[in-house]
Order: structure tokens, then C-alpha cells, then sequence
């Protein structure tokens, strides 16, 4: 499987604390990695390092093998594609939100085709006219992954994309994380809840105080007698 | 009352502003009551507001009698004070000075020196220092109403902001809806001065021309020119303020900067 994402040495330091600590990992190809850890642990900065939301202090991050620093800003978070925790979805109508990000790269405009298409991939066909604000947290957040995938990201970074949500809204997002993963969309998801990392991740790194303390395939990494120590 | 107590204008004066301190403190306390503490602000802002305006009014005297040339001098150090005073409330936001300076010495300045080269405004310092100075307070007004707009709504919806960085938005496309509120909101009170004119409220300007023995008429054209002048300055002031602004709240790698 060819390397997407390489984090090399990734060091964050925030008014002389250390939040991400010398972190280093490779994300493959159609894999999805989970980032598990208790909060506080920096996982949530260590995902926004990735994308260049936030600078690191040192280390770097290569995208299919080129420094991200040498990529546009713009360019680099097309290609590294990012859902928040909470769903912020912009004013007017679902089909408006996915055709946000691709306007922004020289007007590109979807068709109506894509959109439904997208919305299909989510779970949500025939809402391309609806309304942002009638949408509940589970729906928003599905419009979130849609708006994501329409800049046809080469990796999706995934901040606890639940957890703001309710059981019902949580399982029908966890659906689309299955449903794009099978589709082979290579995703990095941050999250505490080692259960759902467990139903959703082929491979996972386990971070405490910013540091990275083990990483390897899911099932190894996330047993109970680890997780639990 | 107090013109009985006090036949010299001058200490009339003084009693007059004691009185209405008197009654801008008793807001203050009333503010207190209800867990808001601005007693001790209102009390410096009334001291530093009596001294500087009486300051300024021996600096007049003075002033008026020199030469065409100190009123650009005059002029300018009130645009300076704007600056620092309306970018005082936004230290959150880098380079707010600046932005601030910057913004009422053109949207002020611009309009100031078309009106007074169309002889809509009379050069002499008589003229040209009050008008200004309006103008220019404004300006400042203004421009903190945008400065602090911007800063709420960007707090208040840094995870939109961030969602449409990610997305590989410009920053300006980003903080747009911001821009675009705090450009309306920073407006309201020139709007609704031009709105109310006449009806709710005679500006002094009006009132002492028309006691200078001005005609009435023209004294009311003039107050309309002088608000409608203070408008376009402060259009200009926001509109300037909020171009220059949205760009000073991310890094070089367009990052959210402003400190949260």
C-alpha cells in the first residue's frame, strides 16, 4: 500500500506547554487510522498540525511524498480534507455546502449529478434542496463529510465526528465512515471512544501527553488489556 | 438655578459639568446594581473627558489666531487619539492601531479634503478644526463599532471560519459574513442620525448657527451637509477598517491568528 501522509517528528509547544510531543506515523492507502487517547491527550491538535490549521513548532508532514510547507496552504487542505467535531455548515442549502469547496478552487461547479451522487455516499439522497437549517446534528454532520469528500481529498482527517452527536445521529455517521472506507478513502479519525475506533479503524496509534506510545493494526493496539492500562 | 449660584460663566460652567458627572455616576452605580462595573470607568472616562476638552479649548484660543497650517497639525493628532482610543477595546486583534490610523485619516481625510476643495466646508480654522473634529469622532466611533463587531463575530464562529479554511477557502472568503456584519452594524448610528435628523434630534450645530444669527434655513441645509458628511466618512472608515482588518487575523500560512 503506497504512503499518503507521513508525520515526521510533528512537535507542538503552546505558551511553553508541550501539546503534541515528537510524533511520528505513516498513513497508507484506503486505510483508515485511528488517533485514540483520554482527553487532553492532544489529539485533537495533533489532527490540526496535519492540515496546517495550526503550525507545528518542528517536524513536518509529507503528502505522497512532497513536504506539505511546499504545498499552496489552499491546495494542501483540498487534498487533506478535514470534518470537526461539531457540524458547521454554512448558510442556505445542502447543495450550496458541497458545492462551497470546489467553487474555491478556480470555480469549479459541481453538477447536480455529483451532489446527488455525494449525498447518496451519505446517506442522503434527494437533500440537495433542502435547507441547512432544518437539518438535525446527524444530518449536518453528514452534509460535513459530503462538503469534505466533494474536494475529492486524497485523506480525510475525522475530529471525534460523533461526539457531539446522539446515539441514533452517532450510528448513522459511523455508517458513512464504513460506507467511505469500503469506497477506499483514506481517513486519519481522532477519537476517546476506544469502542468505536475498535468497530471503524484498520490501524491505530494510541496517544498519551502528546506522545504516540503505541501504534499497529486495530485489533492489536485496542484490546482491552492496553486500552485499559 | 445654578445661574443664580454662580453669575460667573466660567464656574457656571464647571457646576453645570459637575451636575451632569453627578448624574452619569448614578448611572454608573445603577449599572453596579445589576453586576455591571462600570463606575469606576465612567468616573476616569468623565475626568479625562472635562480635562481634554478644556485643554483643547486653551489650545483653541491660541490655535485660531495662528496660522492656516495648524489646523492640518490639529487635525491630525485628533486622528492619532481616534486611532489609539477606538483600537483600545480590540487588543485581540493584531495590529488594530494600525488598521485603526489608518482608516479614520483616510475615510475621515479623504472626505475632509474634498468637501473643504469644494468649498463646502470653509477652510478657516474656525471651520474647518469643529467640522473636522466631528467628522473625525465619527470616523472613530465608527470604526470601534466595526473593530468590535468583527472581533464577536469572529470568536463566535471560529468553527465556521475554520470549516471553510479547510475546504481550501481564501481568508477573505472565510471571514466574509463577518466583514459583511460588521460593516452594517458599525453603520446603524450614522444611519440613523441621517434618518432622525430634524425629527428626533437638532444637532448643536444647527442651533448655534442659527443663534450666531445664520439663516434658519441655511443653518438647516448645513446640519444635513455635515451629517451627510459624517456618513460618507464613516462608510468609508469601515468600509476601509474591515478590508484591512480581515487579512490581519491570519498568519502567512492562513492560519487563524487572533487570540482566543
Amino acid at each position: 500500500m503506497p504512503i499518503i501522509l507521513q508525520a515526521q517528528q510533528l512537535t507542538r509547544v503552546v505558551k511553553g506547554k508541550t501539546i503534541v510531543n515528537d510524533v511520528s506515523f505513516d498513513v497508507n492507502a484506503s486505510e483508515l487510522l485511528a488517533i485514540v487517547g483520554p482527553s487532553g491527550a492532544g489529539k485533537s491538535s495533533l489532527l490540526r498540525l496535519l492540515n496546517r490549521l495550526d503550525e507545528p513548532t518542528s517536524g513536518t508532514v509529507l503528502i505522497e511524498g512532497k513536504d506539505y510547507r511546499e504545498i499552496s496552504t489552499r491546495q494542501l487542505r483540498r487534498q487533506v480534507g478535514m470534518v470537526m467535531q461539531r457540524p458547521f455548515v454554512f448558510p442556505g442549502t445542502v447543495a450550496e455546502n458541497l458545492r462551497f469547496g470546489p467553487q474555491q478552487q478556480q470555480g469549479r461547479a459541481l453538477s447536480d449529478q455529483e451532489i446527488e451522487q455525494l449525498l447518496r455516499d451519505v446517506g442522503l439522497t434527494g437533500y440537495a434542496a433542502e435547507d441547512v437549517g432544518h437539518l438535525s446534528g446527524g444530518e449536518a454532520q453528514r452534509v460535513c463529510f459530503a462538503r469534505a469528500l466533494a474536494n475529492q481529498p486524497a485523506v480525510l482527517l475525522l475530529d471525534e465526528p460523533t461526539s457531539a452527536l446522539d446515539e441514533a445521529a452517532k450510528l448513522e455517521v459511523e455508517g458513512v465512515i464504513r460506507r467511505i472506507s469500503a469506497q477506499g478513502v483514506t481517513a486519519v479519525m481522532v477519537t476517546h471512544d476506544f469502542r468505536q475506533a475498535r468497530r471503524l479503524a484498520t490501524r491505530a496509534a494510541q496517544l498519551v501527553s502528546g506522545r504516540i506510545v503505541r501504534v499497529g493494526p486495530a485489533s492489536e493496539v485496542l484490546n482491552v488489556e492496553t486500552t485499559l492500562s | 438655578m445654578l445661574k443664580q449660584l454662580f453669575p460667573n460663566q466660567v464656574t457656571l460652567g464647571f457646576a453645570q459639568a459637575g451636575v451632569t458627572a453627578v448624574l452619569a455616576m448614578i448611572v454608573g452605580f445603577a449599572a453596579r446594581k445589576r453586576g455591571m462595573h462600570v463606575e469606576l470607568e465612567t468616573l476616569i472616562a468623565l475626568g479625562r473627558g472635562l480635562a481634554q476638552i478644556v485643554a483643547v479649548g486653551f489650545v483653541l484660543v491660541f490655535m485660531l489666531k495662528g496660522p492656516q497650517w495648524t489646523s492640518a497639525v490639529m487635525l491630525s493628532v485628533m486622528v492619532i487619539a481616534a486611532g489609539a482610543t477606538s483600537a483600545r477595546r480590540t487588543k485581540k486583534i493584531p495590529g488594530s492601531l494600525e488598521v485603526s490610523v489608518w482608516s479614520i485619516l483616510i475615510g475621515s481625510g479623504l472626505v475632509i479634503a474634498v468637501m473643504t476643495w469644494a468649498g463646502v466646508i470653509d477652510g478657516a480654522i474656525t471651520s474647518i478644526v469643529p467640522v473636522g473634529s466631528m467628522i473625525i469622532a465619527n470616523a472613530m466611533n465608527t470604526n470601534a463599532l466595526a473593530l468590535d463587531r468583527f472581533r464577536a463575530e469572529v470568536e463566535a464562529h471560529v468553527g465556521e471560519i475554520e470549516s471553510a479554511l479547510t475546504l481550501g477557502a481564501a481568508p477573505d472568503v472565510s471571514v466574509s459574513p463577518a466583514v459583511e456584519k460588521s460593516f452594517s452594524a458599525s453603520l446603524i448610528p450614522a444611519l440613523n442620525n441621517l434618518r432622525s435628523l430634524g425629527l428626533v434630534w437638532i444637532p448643536g450645530l444647527m442651533a448655534g448657527m442659527v443663534l450666531t444669527g445664520s439663516s434658519p434655513l441655511y443653518a438647516a441645509i448645513y446640519q444635513f451637509v455635515v451629517i451627510a458628511m459624517i456618513f460618507a466618512s464613516s462608510g468609508l472608515t469601515s468600509l476601509i477598517c474591515t478590508s484591512l482588518i480581515r487579512r490581519r487575523i491570519f498568519t502567512p500560512a492562513e492560519q487563524l491568528a487572533m487570540a482566543r
